[in-house]
């Protein structure tokens, strides 16, 4: 069973390929970190899987009617934007437009969603005040929470943790790979590969648009891997307290 | 739900002061009795004819334009939108003023509001050329910045090369904007515009909540932003083009109106709309009032008195913004 499968997507701009022919199955209950340096395709990638994006190839998302796909797959792109100075608990309440058909209002199905968003995203002494005062890190939380509240099988995020504190960033980490356990898939773009190594089950390596490795985290993150895609060495060992991946100098 | 009821009651009673005041003195109930049954006086004309068709017009202009200045806000996420943004508002005004000049408003009563619409009808179909079916908000401002530039070139044009005299003085009060002396073939020719662009704007809620988060948010959250934009467009030309064609050009109610309420609606985009239709008729009604009851022998124009209002008042607007950011 797949939840998700992408086959020779390529995006192209001004004549080069941006993302190169990539192809994966998306299985229940993983959590995907897409890896790569600047540039490497990554956000393409997923937009033109979800069909934001015009691209070549085939994506079963982008295949979708729109309102089902917004019900298979969620997103949270990269841009943060918060428009609107609207309580954090009414940002969150838009993630459940997709299941709300027109002019309805909110059932106690979608209120638990939401309850359930901000609960998992330790959020409840947020849900009264206003989300465009919060901090950058608050903000990338509660929109985190947002595509929580979509509640799909799928979740699709662009370096949701870039810029949020150690231990928020390890907590998000742990609700994805939590959500993979449940039997979601997650798949999130992150330049964090120690706690890429740490917490997701698979990982995507883009280098220049293509796929370059797909795989668990010890076989992906291998130094030639390293090495030859983002010009760096590192420190990759199993400890007692689970794998540590360090990188440690530039190579080129 | 008490905003509604509190915004709805004084759209009422503003409706009712806007019946009253005018420039006959008669008993306020005398002229609400005779507005119901024909009393055989003149009173009853003046109240059936002239002043009831005006109190009308002032709630179905004022809803427009704070209908519309809610949808541009929402839509394309900045506070300083204005339905007068998309250049159709300057078109309309344009047909309005080649009317006037050509002599062509004064062959028949609905000439001029009809130069208006066509005019404006011609700028939306420009304005769809322009920015394209799929392109992102930012075109759709600069489409409508050309055409506001081109249609304000022109008219300016029409009133450099006038030979007559009158119809300059005619076409710059006719700019100013006012709804005196309108009659029910306003009401009745504006009225199927507005409809279809408050029904088209009113479709729009959902959409423009989600874009909140961001078109990209937005468009994998299931909202076709292309329709979207299309309703948006065509529903903001009605309402604006009828509602310069009857009345000219007043500006701020669009820009203000949202601003005000925008916090007592929790700056949510969709309760944003209904209330700022609410609260746009309940404004020109009472600036109609002020109109008749500040200056009743000078024929003070209505978009005059808006800008003096409403200037200060967004002045005060952006001052306290500026504190909230710092």
């Amino acid at each position: 069973m797949t939840l998700a499968a992408f086959s020779d997507l390529t995006v192209t701009r001004n004549g080069c390929p941006v993302v190169d022919h990539v192809s994966l199955t998306v299985a229940p209950g993983e959590c995907i970190g897409l890896i790569g340096p600047n540039g490497a395709g990554k956000t393409t990638l997923m937009r033109a899987a979800l069909g934001l994006q015009p691209a070549r190839g085939h994506s079963s998302l982008a295949d979708l009617p729109a309102p089902d796909r917004a019900r298979a797959a969620a997103w949270m792109p990269q841009s943060r934007e918060i428009a609107w100075p609207v309580t954090v608990e009414t940002l969150i309440a838009l993630g459940r437009i997709p299941h709300l058909p027109r002019g309805a209002r909110p059932q106690p199905a979608d209120q638990a969603a939401i309850d359930a968003a901000i609960a998992r995203m330790g959020l409840d002494s947020y849900r009264h005040r206003t989300a465009t005062q919060l901090s950058g890190g608050e903000q990338a939380r509660v929109l985190i929470a947002r595509a929580l509240a979509q509640d799909t099988p799928l979740l699709m995020a662009d370096e949701p943790i870039a810029g949020l504190d150690p231990a928020n960033q390890i907590a998000t980490m742990q609700v994805f790979a939590d959500l993979a356990a449940e039997g979601r898939s997650v798949i999130v773009s992150l330049h964090d590969l120690g706690l890429a190594a740490r917490h997701c089950t698979r990982l995507l390596l883009l280098d220049r648009g293509r796929l370059a490795a797909d795989g668990p985290p010890g076989s992906v993150l291998s130094a030639e891997n390293v090495e030859r895609v983002f010009g760096v060495s590192a420190f990759y060992e199993q400890t007692a307290l689970g794998p540590v991946f360090q990188p440690m100098q530039v190579t080129r | 739900m008490r905003l509604a009821l509190g915004l709805s009651a004084l759209v009422v009673v503003l409706f009712i002061g806007s019946l009253i005041s005018g420039y006959s003195q008669v008993p306020p109930w005398r002229a609400l009795g005779a507005l119901f049954a024909d009393d055989g006086t003149p009173v009853t004309i003046v109240m059936r004819e002239i002043r009831l068709p005006r109190a009308l017009l002032a709630v179905m202009v004022g809803a427009s334009l704070g209908l519309s200045g809610a949808a541009l806000q929402g839509y394309l996420r900045n506070p300083l939108a204005e339905p007068g943004l998309i250049g159709v508002s300057g078109a309309a005004a344009l047909g309005a003023v080649l009317a006037i000049q050509t002599g062509l408003s004064l062959s028949f009563a609905l000439a001029l509001p009809l130069a208006a619409l066509g005019m404006a009808v011609l700028a939306v179909l420009l304005i769809l050329a322009l920015a394209g079916p799929r392109g992102a908000s930012i075109t759709l401002i600069l489409a409508g910045i050309a055409i506001s530039a081109l249609a304000s070139a022109l008219t300016s044009l029409v009133l450099n090369l006038s030979p007559n005299p009158f119809a300059a003085a005619d076409i710059v009060f006719w700019m100013m904007g006012s709804l005196a002396d309108r009659s029910f073939a306003h009401v009745w020719l504006a009225l199927p515009f507005m409809a279809i662009g408050w029904a088209l704007l009113a479709s729009v809620g959902r959409g423009l909540n989600a874009l909140t988060l961001g078109e990209d948010a937005a468009q994998a959250m299931g909202i076709n932003l292309r329709a979207l934009r299309l309703r948006l467009i065509l529903g903001t030309a009605a309402c604006v083009g009828a509602a310069t064609a009857v009345a000219g050009a007043i500006g701020f109610v669009g820009l203000v109106v949202p601003h005000l309420l925008r916090p007592l609606v929790g700056a949510r985009p969709s309760a944003l709309l209904w209330a700022s239709a609410l609260g746009g008729a309940a404004m020109v009604l009472a600036a109609d009032i002020a109109v008749r009851e500040l200056l009743p022998d000078r024929d003070l124009k209505l978009g005059v008195l808006m800008a003096l209002v409403g200037a200060p008042l967004f002045l005060h607007l952006i001052y306290k913004t500026r504190k909230e950011m710092a």
